[in-house]
This record gives structure tokens, sequence and C-alpha cells, in this order.
């Protein structure tokens, strides 16, 4: 009998901690798929990765991303990556980040990444609130959004509007490829994953930094179940984040 | 061996390299700029990384990075930018990461100034970063002695797997002097004797030989097992690892007790009190985390002992832990300016003639 589906080797077998309905799951496989194809393919040696967790709801994603793992500080998940990648350059190294880590805290380290044009590529996982606290502002929570920390919802006269990284990081001259996906139905599924293989088959070119964002849902800390989340996704957070590629070196 | 006058800054930095160091990630700050500055033209010479990174906070959680792979990694800063590195400090300590981490004092608080001090003593050897941590520190009062602790600090910080901070100031670090430079040492990682790095594990192999570079034990059991285990580490570091000197202390009637450069100011005030036929010593402290605290009970609890002194550049912050030591057996009483202003030997000598006249 051949086998026509098999789990990655690259997730381990620890279950995952995350909410239902929460769209960490499918896209820590699509990381984990994404490396394995790449050793299959022989362009990449197993043992040669390496992965950064950060703080956040993603924090114990080095129990779950069957490799080498750090868990980095918060936002700082690009200077540590910097440090390992710059110690075994032919590695992989990837940075998996959600938006209070990546947007806020860790705006240094992220944009002096891209600046520098290091090669890692960073997964930023954007749900537009911080999770692990319990569902506070982020720099990318919506306009008129109801948070914890914002319960009358986001006054962009006192919080400004919320911040689009991939747009921002596209003018980086370091970064070489930059895209923003979703997981919201298969197609998208399937151009994630794209993507994310993309971005890790530039930098084992030697290719200079990438970053996949993919929009994600957080039904516990919006407050909805798992249907109308990724409704409320498609409704309110795609036509603010589009969807698509912001720049690609590669392919001009 | 011949001897070369080199400036301290540079000197410490090509140790560095002597000792294994490959990996340099530093921000420029007064007074220790020349260290990234030797390191930035040295590193490529030797198939090394110099990395300028855009902070201090960057800096280290680069050393953090660099360090999990196992890697021989340095990383240099001053007072306001060493403040900013406490928090990858206090990660590395978590993560029990051997790594090198100089501290080229200068005054403060806040910006404060760019001249020599001694005021982030407390910074380095009480805490600094968050959490029930220690870090091996060493006070060298002189270039060579820079050098020479430099050239088994990595050893030491691998030993233990715990970061080594060097508190040194900007004397040391802006003089220059005739220093003996030690072979290179060849350091490869050997994955053998650091099963806990980033080294390249894969699916298939031991899951236990997995590398997980970590400070994050969630559940209240594992952190508390966690922290004896870095407990005992300490513990078995207090005993072995304290290093001193006593000078001239054999039948003192006053002992200073002073650390890094102004201990050497204190040297020539003790040469200068013996002519005068004043009985005085020194004991200096060189590693100041562990603490050499029965060392300095034992020299200070003798018959011929009346005082001690302590000088410092600071308002008095090792005097915490000369006094610890002495356990109020002697009267102790301390001498030191505030900022960054060095103390002179008049200034030390006057003082030690006004505690014999009883004044």
């Amino acid at each position: 009998m051949s086998v026509v589906f098999e789990r990655t080797q690259l997730l381990t077998d620890k279950q995952f901690h995350y909410c239902p309905g929460c769209n960490h799951g499918i896209i820590h496989r699509l990381v984990a798929e994404s490396i394995d194809e790449l050793v299959k393919e022989g362009k990449l040696e197993a043992g040669n990765v390496m992965g950064v967790a950060p703080v956040g709801c993603s924090v114990f994603a080095y129990d779950y991303f069957n490799c080498d793992m750090f868990e980095a500080a918060h936002g700082r998940a690009p200077a540590v990556a910097t440090g390992a990648k710059r110690a075994r350059p032919g590695t992989l190294v990837f940075t998996y980040q959600g938006d209070g880590d990546l947007a806020s805290i860790g705006t240094a380290e992220i944009v002096h990444a891209a600046h520098r044009g290091e090669k890692i590529a960073t997964i930023f996982v954007n749900n537009a609130i911080y999770g692990m606290t319990g569902g506070q502002m982020a720099p990318t929570t919506l306009v008129g959004q109801k948070t914890t920390t914002s319960p009358y919802g986001r006054d962009e006269a006192w919080c400004g509007a919320p911040i689009k990284m991939s747009e921002m990081l596209a003018e980086v001259p370091g970064a070489y490829y930059i895209e923003r996906c979703a997981v919201n139905n298969n197609a998208n599924i399937l151009k994630t994953k794209k993507a994310i293989k993309k971005a890790f088959q530039y930098q084992l070119e030697g290719k200079g930094f990438c970053m996949i964002e993919v929009l994600s849902t957080c039904p516990t800390n919006w407050g909805l179940n798992p249907v109308e989340a990724m409704k409320w996704l498609e409704e309110n957070m795609i036509p603010y984040y589009p969807l698509g590629v912001k720049k690609d070196k590669g392919a001009e | 061996m011949a001897l070369t006058l080199m400036k301290g800054s540079e000197a410490i930095a090509e140790a560095a390299i002597r000792a294994g160091a490959r990996f340099f990630f530093g921000y420029p700050i007064t007074p220790q700029t020349e260290i990234p500055e030797y390191m930035s033209a040295r590193m490529p010479e030797v198939g090394g990384c110099f990395l300028q990174a855009e902070s201090e906070i960057a800096a280290i959680n680069m050393v953090y990075g660099a360090a999990g792979t196992g890697a021989r990694v340095i990383t240099s800063s001053s007072s306001p930018g060493v403040s900013l590195k406490q928090e990858g400090i206090s990660y590395c300590a978590g993560a029990q990461l051997p790594c090198v981490i100089l501290n080229v004092m200068r005054g403060g608080p806040g910006l404060g100034n760019i001249q020599a001090s001694q005021a982030d003593y407390f910074q380095g050897v009480k805490g600094g970063g968050n959490g029930d941590y220690h870090l091996l520190t060493y006070a060298p009062s002189s270039v060579q002695e820079a050098i020479d602790i430099m050239m088994f600090a990595f050893e030491k910080a691998e030993k233990y797997r715990m970061p080594v901070l060097f508190l040194a100031d900007g004397i040391i670090a802006q003089m220059m002097e005739p220093v003996e430079m030690p072979e290179m040492v060849d350091y490869k990682v050997d994955p053998e004797k650091k099963p806990w790095a980033c080294t390249g594990w894969k699916p298939g192999d031991d899951p236990k030989k997995r590398g997980v570079i970590n400070s994050i034990y969630i559940d209240t059991e594992s952190l508390s097992v966690h922290n004896e285990e870095l407990q005992a580490i300490y513990a078995e570091a207090k005993k072995n690892e304290q290093l001193w000197e006593c000078y001239k202390t054999e039948d003192a009637e006053f002992i200073i007790t002073a650390f890094g450069t102004v201990a050497r100011v204190v040297k020539t005030a003790v040469d200068e009190l013996r002519e005068m036929g004043v009985k005085v010593g020194l004991f200096r402290p060189i590693s100041v985390w562990p603490f050499p605290y029965e060392p300095l009970r034992e020299t200070v609890l003798r018959d011929s002992v009346k005082a001690v002194l302590d000088v410092e550049v600071n308002e008095g912050q090792m005097l915490e832990d000369v006094r610890l030591a002495i356990e109020g057996g002697k009267p102790v009483e301390f001498f030191g300016h505030l900022g960054s202003q060095f103390p002179t030997t008049g200034e030390i000598k006057s003082k030690i003639l006004e505690m014999k006249e009883g004044k």
C-alpha cells in the first residue's frame, strides 16, 4: 500500500495548547510541511534548521517544531535569529512571531533584521490583538475594535490607525520578499504554504530578509465562535490588510 | 615573551579573539567604542563575525542566538548600554548560555558622563535583570589582568553554563600598558561537550537531545527545579572561583579594600604609608561574584588589624559586601567619590592617618 499522506516530521507529537478555532495550528503545519518538503527535495540537509519562538500565544512553539529551537524574549526573535544564523550560516533559520511581539515591542529588531537583509524568514501571525495576556489592544487592532484595553473601541485620534507591517517592511531596502496571506479557506491555505516555502527557498539561495504575514483569528479574545471569527476576519481584517505580494525582488 | 604597548580596549578585544571568540555583537558607546572598532577590523581576519547591532538590546539577543549554537560569543558596552542589556543577560542566565559581557563602567545614573566609574557594582553582582541569578563577575585592575582573565573566561562560562561579566572601567579601556599577549586558542564547537546547543539535531535523533534554548518553565514545580539547579551551580562556583589579592596585609594595622583601577591608586598609597611607618595593606577582590567573603574575613580578623577602610568610586557599593564579610568584627570606614572622580593617593593617605590618630 502506498502512503498518500503522512504527518510531517517537523512537528513533535506534543498536543497544541491553542484555543479552538485559532489559526496557529494550521500555520504551524504549513511551516513544518514546507521544511519537510525542502529536505525531501534535497534542497536542505535534515538538521540544518533552527527556529525562534516568540513571547505570546506561540511561546511554546519550541515544543511543537521538531528541530533545534530558541525561545526568545518578547520581540527579540529577529535578533536571536540573527545571532544563530551568523553562527551557522548554512542553516535555515525562521522566526515565528505574533503581532504584539513583532509590531509593538519588537519593531526595532524586525526593521533592522530586514534592513541588514538578514538571511532569515519571519512568519508573522497577525490576529489584531494580544492573545496570551488576554485580549489587549495591539498596534494592529482595527479602529473601533473593542479589547480589554480599548473597552470603547480603538480611537484613532489617541491610539493611531493600525500599523501595516508588511507594507512598511516592503519599503526597507534589505527586504527581499514580503507577502501577506490568510488561512481562511482552502485556496488561501495553499497560497500561504506556497509563500512560506518560497521564503525558505529564497533564504537557502542566500537572498535577503523574507517575511510572510498571515492574518489569523482569535475567537477567544474577539468573543466570537470560530465560524463567526473567520467571517469577521474576512469582512474586517482583509479589507484593511489586503492580501498579496508586497515585494518580491526574485520576481522583478 | 616580548611586551607590547597596547591600549586597554584593543588588548581586551584581541585577548577575546585569542580565547576563541569568533562572534562580536555590539553598539558604540563611550568609553568602550574602540572595542567594536577593533573587532570590526579583526574578526574578518580570523574568519569571525562582527555585527554592529541596532541597539544593545538587539546585541545581547544576538549573543543569545549565537551562544545557543555553542560558539564563543562576546559583547561589550558601557554602563547605560549595559542597563539596556539586562533583559538579555537575565535570559542568557535563565537559558544557561555561556558568553562574555564587558562593562566598561562610566559615571551614572542615567547618561551620567563618559569618565571612569565603579557605580555598576550593584548592577553587576546583585542582579541587574530579573530573577534569581548570578554572573561570574571579574574586576580587573590592569590591562594585563583583563587579558589573563579573558583567557579563562570562556572556559569558566562553559564549565558552569553561565555568562561572565567583566566589571572594568573607562581607565582600563582607555590607558595603554605594556602587555604580554597569549597564544591563540584553537576553539571549535564540539556537540559532545555542548549537548545542549543547537548543533544540527534532526527528526529521528534522540528527542532528549534536541536543542531548545529556553528560559520559560511554565509550571511552578519545573521552575522551582530549574532554579534549584541554577543555585547548585552558583554554590559550586562560589566554592571554586573566588579570586583575590592580598598586598602587604600580613602585619597590617589597617586594611584597605578596593577593586579595579582604584586598587592601583590604593597600592601606591599603601607603599607611601609604609615608607612613613604606617602598617597598612590592601585586600583586592578580583572576582566580585563570587565575592571572597571568607578570605577577607580571615585577613581582617587578625589581631594586628585595627580597622578597615573601603575605597570606591561610588557611594559605597562593595562596602556592603565588605561589611557582610566582616560581620561587625572590626570597624569599617568608607572613603569614596561620587560620579567619576577618582581618589588620589594623598586623599587615601590622609584618611588612613586620620583613622590612625583616632579622629
